[in-house]
């Protein structure tokens, strides 16, 4: 079991190589997982393109600068790490609608888009605001025992339960 | 080379780790994601407790050794809390999270690259344009700083860590037994 070429691995494996993971990101890296913080450093990047640099004086982008840093660079090999695992077992495509969306809210795409739109604004804007996301609070926070880190990952669970099962038991 | 850019070529080779293990961990695909939230398929906490568990002991120790220094983000209730419940919202739209976004991205899909992505940013923009307003009205309320569980408790790290890796240790026991 577990060979390269198949498409899901045990999901305990998984999760105990992210544990492992950490450890030498912290060992060698003296940073955690994380992955928020690059979407407000590019949108910084993005913002500074149009408006030049006076952006770079905003009190946020003081804080976390519009530069390329570790956990940028994290990101972007995320995608890479993400597109091999999906060449290996066969699984890359490219598609625009999920099966779990469409069964429920139908096949059109500029409607799944506008979802995804408006999902990834709060999305965003509530990563900010909590200063972190499922990996820099739920996983690198939650194994520091950081309260902080516990009650926004509860918060990421129970706010999202709440909103599927509106979007997918009640509305549907 | 410079440290700089060597530290750039490990956070880009850690991604690549990162990125492989959640594409076979399942959680780049919506459907699994959702599947969780629905509390149908429990993939993405499998995946979540069982990295904890395995982090949690493997920084303590190096904590212990003097190896590594472990710094807590600050937070507070409205800081964590309502951003938190927001950040769910957009969770369960968007059906992937900052992290399993770049997943997806990388496994082709499309409403993540085209809808997802251009959101975030858009969002994250709009959280840096009311930062100072939000900084100096809701930030603050409820304000625990750095705390962890164990300087909450007064008592020493591995007396939390023991308790929570049996409770993870359970749940998995009874999601296994429940057959999700």
């Amino acid at each position: 079991m577990n060979g390269l070429t198949e498409i899901r691995w045990s999901p305990y494996i998984v999760g105990c190589a992210i544990g492992v993971l950490s450890w030498f990101t912290l060992l060698v890296s003296r940073h955690t997982l994380g992955c928020s913080t690059s979407f407000a450093r590019s949108a910084g990047m993005i913002e500074r393109l149009f408006r030049g640099r006076k952006v770079e004086q905003k009190a946020y982008y003081r804080e976390y600068k519009p530069v390329v840093d570790w956990q940028w660079m994290l990101v972007i090999g995320m995608i890479i790490g993400a597109f091999i695992a999906a060449k290996s077992s066969g699984d890359f495509a490219l598609r625009w609608i999920p099966d779990t969306w469409a069964s429920v809210h139908g096949g059109n795409i500029p409607v799944r888009l506008l979802a995804a739109l408006a999902g990834g604004v709060c999305l965003g804007f509530g990563s900010r605001w909590a200063d972190g996301c499922t990996s820099g609070h739920g996983i690198s926070g939650a194994m520091q025992l950081a309260v902080s880190s516990w009650i926004s990952a509860l918060c990421f669970f129970i706010g999202g339960i709440a909103t599927a099962f509106l979007l997918y038991r009640v509305i549907a | 080379m410079s440290t700089k850019l060597s530290q750039l070529i490990w956070g880009l080779l850690f991604g690549v780790v990162f990125g492989f293990l959640l594409q076979k961990g399942g959680v780049a695909s919506f459907d699994v994601i959702i599947g969780q939230l629905l509390l149908k398929d429990f993939t993405v906490v499998k995946i979540m407790l069982s990295a904890v568990a395995v982090g949690t002991i493997g920084i303590h120790l190096m904590k212990g050794f003097g190896w590594v220094q472990i710094k807590p983000k600050t937070g507070s209730w409205g800081r964590n809390a309502a951003g938190g419940l927001l950040f769910g919202i957009g969770f369960a739209l968007l059906g992937y999270c900052p992290g399993t976004i770049a997943a997806a991205l990388g496994n082709g899909w499309l409403d993540a690259l085209a809808g997802g992505l251009p959101g975030i940013l858009i969002g994250s923009g709009m959280l840096a344009a009311f930062y100072p307003k939000l900084k100096a009205r809701i930030f603050h309320l409820g304000d625990y700083g750095d705390l962890t569980l164990p300087r909450l408790l007064k008592v020493n790290d591995w007396l939390v860590i023991a308790p929570l890796i049996a409770v993870i240790a359970v749940i998995f026991w009874l999601l296994e037994r429940a057959g999700l």
